[in-house]
């Protein structure tokens, strides 16, 4: 028997108060798979980001998360977060805290890595990713790219088995958003399972393995980048695709 | 750039702007010597002046209650001395619970909400006579009775409510985005609380705090209403014994004297924590 999915979603709902967000949203993350999700502001690619690694709770639907049904409300929800890596928007490192601590938090405090090993691990992730110099440097000395980049590395610290990336380029100078991509692309190439929401629909045509186009809350269509881009069957997607090309 | 000089027109505008700025300095100074002058002209000629000055500003008697005052003072000091570390811990404690969503606090929480509520409400100095003389005719076996250590205890009750506000506040402020990408990375409520939100408050309600503390060693005065020989105990002994109301104003000027480099560190501090949040953290 083949190992089942990282992710598997079926006819997820998600409301907030009486306006839906969700409805009936299917989706299957193999593992190595770099699945982009594109879509309009406001069609849901963020709260389901959110919903995946149980931030946010939902009122339908099952998440499966490496063969096991996170939705049961027994299931440990830190356990999960544990296996799970999520890279922010507006980036979130602590600004109290180096950005070698930001990395090493997680480690020592959720995963009980000694000091050492952590110290080890992060600055060799930092040193991985052009970060090395910025190890003792507080976040806001960072340019965006930067800190960007340190939250990438802050995520990727525990070794998560999914990373989740909500618009990771959005809040960024456009100077510095291809230096962002390049990361993402080198860990695509290393195997690291990815759910992206992105609006950076060249990144999403070279490095996806599979593109989801997000329509008021459901997966209107998907398929593999080339035959989204080259192809789609849906006219809102056409259309979308019209509008942000 | 080595041989940069300024151009004829900006050495014409340095001398305009130099004159300009004598010009404003000259006439700040003139202004306050002018305002100060009329005002203490207007208290020297008041019919009642000799009357005061002889009552409040008399230097013999300044001279003669300074030792008592001032080892009245150090009851003050020490007083306050003692009491800001634990007013931080309880205000930091009460905060804690507070915010905690931990269902086994449940009971913690109540008392914590019932403690701010009463304490805030409550006036200082009736919280130092109730535990100063209250706590006492419990005749309670092995606690004190030494109004030093209960006058402790009341302003510590009292101010510990007001601290725990500022901190909760301070927590609160704390934007909800780091709590996401600490609950994300798997840290506990109790870690992220912890590890992240209240290093973060601290940093922001320490003017705030400052200032509370300013005023706490102000009403450390309150424990003479209790008989304690404090500042304001010895000055009212010596005042009342002499007639002459000088006494106080020495209490006041060591009063003032320990607000005043506080207060400009609350300043400094609070200038400090603004520029930095200009200096554009997200």
């Amino acid at each position: 028997m083949s190992s089942p999915p990282v992710l598997r979603i079926e006819r997820l709902r998600k409301t907030y108060g009486d306006r839906t967000v969700l409805r009936d949203l299917d989706l299957t993350v193999e593992a190595h798979d770099v699945v982009c999700l594109i879509g309009a502001s406001g069609s849901g690619k963020s709260t389901l980001l959110r919903c995946i690694d149980l931030l946010e709770p939902t009122q339908d639907g099952t998440i499966w998360f490496e063969g096991q049904d996170v939705s049961d409300p027994r299931v440990d929800a830190r356990a999960v977060r544990k296996r799970i890596g999520v890279v922010f928007q507006a980036y979130n490192l602590f600004p109290h805290l180096t950005v070698l601590d930001n990395v090493m938090l997680a480690p020592r405090k959720v995963h009980g890595l000694s000091a050492d090993q952590a110290r080890a691990r992060a600055t060799e992730l930092l040193e991985q990713f052009g970060l090395a110099d910025k190890a003792d440097a507080h976040p806001d000395r960072l340019s965006g790219g930067q800190q960007q980049r340190a939250a990438v590395v802050r995520a990727l610290a525990t070794s998560p088995s999914l990373l989740l990336l909500d618009e990771v380029t959005a809040a960024l100078d456009p100077l510095l958003v291809g230096e962002v991509l390049e990361i993402l692309r080198r860990l695509a190439e290393q195997g690291t399972t990815m759910v992206l929401a992105t609006h950076e629909m060249g990144f999403a045509r070279d490095v996806a393995t599979k593109v989801c186009f997000l329509d008021d809350g459901c997966v209107l269509e998907e398929g593999s980048p080339a035959a989204m881009f080259s192809a789609p069957r849906e006219q809102r997607t056409r259309q979308f695709l019209r509008r942000i090309l | 750039m080595a041989d940069w000089r300024p151009s004829e027109a900006q050495q014409q505008r340095l001398v305009v702007a130099r004159r300009m700025h004598r010009r404003s300095s000259l006439l700040a100074s003139a202004s306050a010597v002018v305002f100060f002058a009329v005002v203490a002209l207007a208290l020297v000629s008041s019919p009642g002046w000799p009357t005061v000055r002889a009552t409040f500003f008399d230097w013999s008697q300044a001279v003669e209650a300074w030792p008592d005052v001032v080892e009245g003072f150090w009851v003050n000091v020490r007083l306050f001395l003692l009491a800001e570390p634990l007013i931080l811990l309880l205000g930091l404690a009460v905060a804690a619970v507070r915010v905690s969503r931990s269902p086994v606090l449940v009971p913690l929480r109540m008392i914590a909400i019932g403690y701010t509520d009463l304490f805030r409400g409550l006036p200082t100095i009736l919280v130092v006579f109730l535990v100063c003389f209250g706590v006492p005719a419990l005749q309670l076996q092995g606690v004190t009775t030494s109004l030093f250590w209960l006058a402790l205890v009341a302003l510590v009750l009292s101010y510990g409510a007001y601290v725990a506000e500022v901190f909760r506040a301070g927590i609160e402020s704390v934007h909800p985005s780091q709590v996401a990408s600490a609950t994300a990375l798997g840290l506990s409520n109790a870690q992220t609380l912890r590890h992240v939100v209240v290093p973060q408050a601290v940093r922001r309600v320490l003017p705030p705090l400052l200032n509370d503390f300013i005023s706490l060693q102000k009403d450390t005065a309150l424990v003479a209403t209790v008989g304690l020989l404090d500042a304001l105990g010895t000055a009212s002994d010596a005042a009342n014994y002499s007639f002459n109301f000088t006494p106080y104003l020495v209490a006041a000027a060591l009063f003032v004297a320990l607000t005043v480099p506080l207060a400009r560190l609350t300043d400094w501090l609070g200038r400090r924590a603004m520029q930095r949040e200009r200096a554009g953290v997200p």
